[in-house]
C-alpha cells in the first residue's frame, strides 16, 4: 500500500489511521440514527478500538532484541513525543482528573502544574544525557554508571514498587470502562483489559507498544477534545472554550455564592444521612460538592499544600522508568531533547483542556438557565432522567431527599468523579456516539500506559535482573522468551491486585511519583551532574530514600491515628518530600565518606555530557 | 579551559537558567496563588488560568526554546550529532 520504509510513510499511516477512525465515527453515528441500540454502539467502540491496536501489535512483532526493548532505535521525534503523550496520560488522566478538579477546584490543580512542569526536569537534567549512555532500562544507567549488581537490583527495585503501584490503577481503569461499555462484570473486564494490554505488547516489546500508542494518542485526543468543543460551542459559550469561559469560571463563583457552596453556610450532610446512601458511598465512592471551583484560601499552609504536591508529581515525573525509556528509542540525542518538547505539547492539549471540562459539565448540572440542570428541579423528574437512571444503576450516581421537600438540593445529589468524563456527554444531551468515543478514549488512554509500564517492569526484571546477573551468557532467544513470560506474568499479578480493588484510581497513582522519587531521582540526576557520586552513596539513596518514604507512608497512612502524624502538613500523597530529602543527603554525604569513582567512571560521565559520538553502551549488550 | 569544559560550563549555565524560569511558573507563583487569585486574565481569577493552561503553555514554550538553543551550544563547540537522523 505504501511505498518506501515503514518510517518515512508513518505521516501517511497515521493520517490514514485518523481519517479511518473519523469515518467509523460517523458510521457509528448513521447506526445510532438508525436506531441501533446505545450498547452495541459502545461495545463496537470499545471493540474496534482493541482490534486495531492488536493488530498493530501483531504487526510490530520481533525476533531482534533492540527492536524489541528499544524500538530499533528509530523512533522519530514527533511520534515519540505523541507515544510519550500517551505512555503518560493514564486512566487517572483521562477518567479521572476533570472529576478531581470538579470536586476539588484549585486546589487540585497542583496535579496538573506538577504532571506538565516534571517535562522541564526531564528534558534539562536527565533524558539525553541517559540517550547517550544508550542503556536498555533505567537499572541499566544506575547499574553501568555505579557499576555492580547491588545497585542495579536496588533501582530494579524501586522501579517495581513504583510501577506496579501505578499499573494496578491502570488495570483497575481498563476494567471500569470495559465493565461500562460492554456491560460486563467488574472483575471479569480486568481480565478482559488485561488481555487487550497484552496483545499489544507481547509479540514486539518496546516496537509494538511504541506503534500502538500513536494509535491510542490519536483516540484519546480526539475523545476529549470533541465533546468540550461541542459542549462550549451548543451553549453559545465561546467557540474556543479554553480562551472563553473566563465569564463561566464567573458564572460558577456567583451560583456558588446562592447555592452556599464552599461558604460559611454551607449544609454539610452528617454520617447517618450518607449511610442512606448505602453501595452507593461505599463502593461508588459518590461525594456531592463542598468546594467552591476555583477559589483559593489564603495563608501558607494553603500555597504549601498547592506546592508541595507539585513538587512530588514533578520530581516523580523525572524518575518514573516507564516515562524515561520512551526517550532511549529515538535516533539521536538531539531528538531526544526536542522529543521531550513535543510530548509535552501532546500532554497540553489534554491537561489544559480538562478544567474547562469540569468547569462545562459543573455548569451543566447547577446552572438553573440551562435546559440541563438537575440543581432545585424536584425529585420526581431528576430521578427519571436516563443518565441519572444508568448511573444509578451502578452505584455512581445517588440522590437523596434530606429534607424532604422534594427538590434537588446541592448537598443531595451525589456522583462519583470519573462519571464527570464518562457521563458528561449524555448529561449535556450529546448524541450516545459521543459516550461511546468517550469510553474508547479512556480504554485507550488505561491501556497505553499500562503497556509502557508493565513493558518497564518486565524489561527490567528480564535485562538487569535475569540477563545481567543471573545468567549473562543467555543467547537472545532465550532473553526474548524470558521477557515475554516476565510480560505475562507481570501482567497477571497486576490484574490480580487490581480485582482486589485495593486503591481507588488517584490514590495508587500519586503514591507511584512518591514511590520513584523516594529512590530514583536523586542517584540518576546526580549520576549525571557530579562526578563524584559513588556506588555507595547510590546504593544507600535508593534503599535509604525507598525506606524513609515507605516508612512514612505507613507512618501517616495506616498506623494508629495516622492522621495526628502528619509533619509539616505532608500528608500520603506527598510523602516523596521525607523520601526525596533522605535520598539526596544520603547519596551526598555516604559518597563523600567513600572513595572517589575511579578515573574510568569520571570519563563514562564526561562523555555522556556530550551529544556527538558513539553511545557508552553498545546496540546490543 | 578545555573546549570539552567549556561546552559543559555553558551547558551548566543554560540548564540553570531553565530550571529558574521552571522554578518561578511552577513553584514560584503559587506560593501567591490567593493573592494572584484576586486578579483576573481572560475574566479567569489568575492563579486558577495559571494552574489550569498560563504556566502549562509556558512550560512548551520553554522547553522548544531549551531544546534550540542547547543544540546550538553543541554546535558551537562541534559537539552536534552528524549524520545519524
Amino acid at each position: 500500500m505504501f511505498k518506501g520504509n515503514f518510517i518515512n510513510n508513518l505521516p501517511k499511516i497515521y493520517g490514514t489511521y485518523t481519517g479511518g477512525f473519523l469515518a467509523f465515527v460517523i458510521l457509528m453515528a448513521v447506526l445510532e440514527k438508525a436506531g441501533v441500540a446505545h450498547q452495541t454502539i459502545g461495545i463496537l467502540f470499545v471493540g474496534f478500538t482493541i482490534f486495531i491496536y492488536a493488530l498493530i501489535g501483531y504487526l510490530s512483532r520481533t525476533v531482534q532484541v533492540d527492536a524489541y526493548y528499544l524500538a530499533g532505535r528509530q523512533v522519530p521525534t514527533v511520534f515519540n513525543g505523541m507515544a510519550t503523550a500517551a505512555d503518560w496520560m493514564s486512566g487517572a488522566s483521562f477518567v479521572a482528573m476533570a472529576g478531581g478538579i470538579y470536586f476539588k477546584g484549585y486546589g487540585y490543580m497542583a496535579f496538573l502544574v506538577g504532571w506538565t512542569g516534571g517535562y522541564i526536569l526531564v528534558a534539562a537534567l536527565l533524558a539525553p544525557y541517559l540517550r547517550k549512555f544508550g542503556c536498555y532500562t533505567v537499572p541499566d544507567f544506575i547499574g553501568t554508571r555505579y557499576g555492580g549488581n547491588l545497585v542495579r537490583a536496588a533501582a530494579v527495585l524501586v522501579l517495581f514498587v513504583a510501577s506496579l503501584t501505578y499499573v494496578t490503577a491502570q488495570i483497575n481503569a481498563t476494567g471500569t470502562i470495559a465493565a461500562k461499555a460492554l456491560d460486563i462484570d467488574f472483575k471479569l473486564a480486568v481480565w478482559v483489559g488485561l488481555i487487550s494490554i497484552l496483545l499489544c505488547s507481547m509479540l514486539g516489546g518496546m516496537r509494538a507498544v511504541t506503534w500502538t500508542q500513536v494509535a491510542q494518542y490519536i483516540v484519546l485526543i480526539i475523545a476529549y477534545l470533541l465533546p468540550i468543543f461541542w459542549m462550549s460551542n451548543a451553549n453559545d459559550f465561546g467557540w474556543f472554550p479554553h480562551l472563553m469561559l473566563g465569564d463561566q469560571v464567573q458564572r460558577l463563583h456567583e451560583l456558588e455564592q446562592t447555592l452556599n457552596i464552599g461558604t460559611a453556610d454551607a449544609i454539610i450532610n452528617t454520617k447517618a444521612q450518607l449511610a442512606t446512601l448505602g453501595d452507593a458511598l461505599t463502593k461508588g465512592k459518590v461525594a456531592s460538592i463542598g468546594i467552591a471551583h476555583s477559589d483559593s484560601v489564603a495563608g501558607w499552609p494553603n500555597a504549601w499544600k498547592f506546592i508541595s504536591l507539585a513538587i512530588c508529581m514533578m520530581v516523580g515525573t523525572a524518575s518514573l522508568p516507564h516515562i524515561m525509556m520512551r526517550y532511549f528509542t529515538t535516533p539521536s540525542v538531539k531528538s531526544a531533547r526536542k522529543s521531550v518538547a513535543w510530548s509535552l505539547f501532546f500532554i497540553f492539549l489534554l491537561y489544559s483542556s480538562a478544567p474547562m471540562l469540569a468547569t462545562l459539565s459543573k455548569l451543566q448540572l447547577l446552572d438553573p438557565n440551562l435546559s440541563t440542570s438537575i440543581i432545585g428541579k424536584s425529585h420526581d423528574i431528576v430521578s427519571q432522567l436516563s443518565w441519572v437512571k444508568t448511573w444509578g444503576a451502578r452505584d455512581w450516581v445517588a440522590l437523596a431527599d434530606f429534607n424532604g421537600d422534594g427538590i434537588v438540593q446541592v448537598n443531595e445529589f451525589f456522583m462519583r468523579g470519573d462519571v464527570v468524563v464518562l457521563a458528561t456527554p449524555e448529561i449535556a444531551g450529546l448524541p450516545y456516539v459521543i459516550t461511546g468515543l468517550v469510553a474508547a478514549g479512556g480504554m485507550a488512554a488505561a491501556m497505553s500506559t499500562a503497556d509502557g509500564l508493565i513493558l518497564a517492569i518486565s524489561n527490567a526484571l528480564s535485562h538487569d535482573i535475569y540477563y545481567k546477573i543471573i545468567d549473562p551468557k543467555a543467547d537472545v532467544k532465550k532473553r526474548l522468551l524470558v521477557a515475554r513470560a516476565l510480560l505475562l506474568l507481570i501482567g497477571a499479578f497486576g490484574a490480580f491486585l487490581a480485582s482486589k480493588q485495593l486503591t481507588s484510581i488517584l490514590g495508587g497513582v500519586a503514591w507511584a511519583f512518591d514511590f520513584a522519587m523516594s529512590g530514583l531521582f536523586f542517584p540518576l540526576v546526580l549520576g549525571i551532574w557530579w562526578k563524584r557520586a559513588n556506588r555507595e552513596g547510590a546504593i544507600a539513596g535508593i534503599l535509604g530514600g525507598l525506606f524513609v518514604g515507605s516508612a512514612y507512608l505507613y507512618y501517616v497512612k495506616f498506623a494508629e491515628n495516622a492522621a495526628d502524624n502528619v509533619i509539616w502538613g505532608v500528608d500520603n500523597l506527598r510523602f516523596g518530600i521525607f523520601g526525596g530529602l533522605a535520598s539526596l543527603i544520603l547519596v551526598i554525604v555516604v559518597s563523600l565518606m567513600t572513595k572517589a569513582p575511579d578515573s574510568a567512571i569520571q570519563a563514562m560521565v564526561s562523555e555522556a555530557r556530550i551529544p556527538s559520538g558513539k553511545t557508552i553502551l553498545g546496540k546490543q549488550h | 579551559m578545555s573546549n570539552r569544559e567549556k561546552h559543559w560550563e555553558k551547558t551548566k549555565g543554560h540548564t540553570a537558567i531553565t530550571l529558574v524560569i521552571w522554578f518561578i511558573f511552577s513553584i514560584g507563583i503559587f506560593i501567591f496563588g490567593h493573592d494572584l487569585n484576586q486578579l483576573t486574565f481572560l475574566n479567569y481569577p489568575l492563579a486558577y488560568y495559571m494552574s489550569a493552561q498560563g504556566s502549562l503553555l509556558i512550560f512548551v514554550i520553554l522547553l522548544f526554546w531549551f531544546a534550540n538553543k542547547q543544540e546550538k551550544i553543541d554546535e558551537e563547540f562541534g559537539f552536534a550529532e552528524r549524520g545519524e537522523e
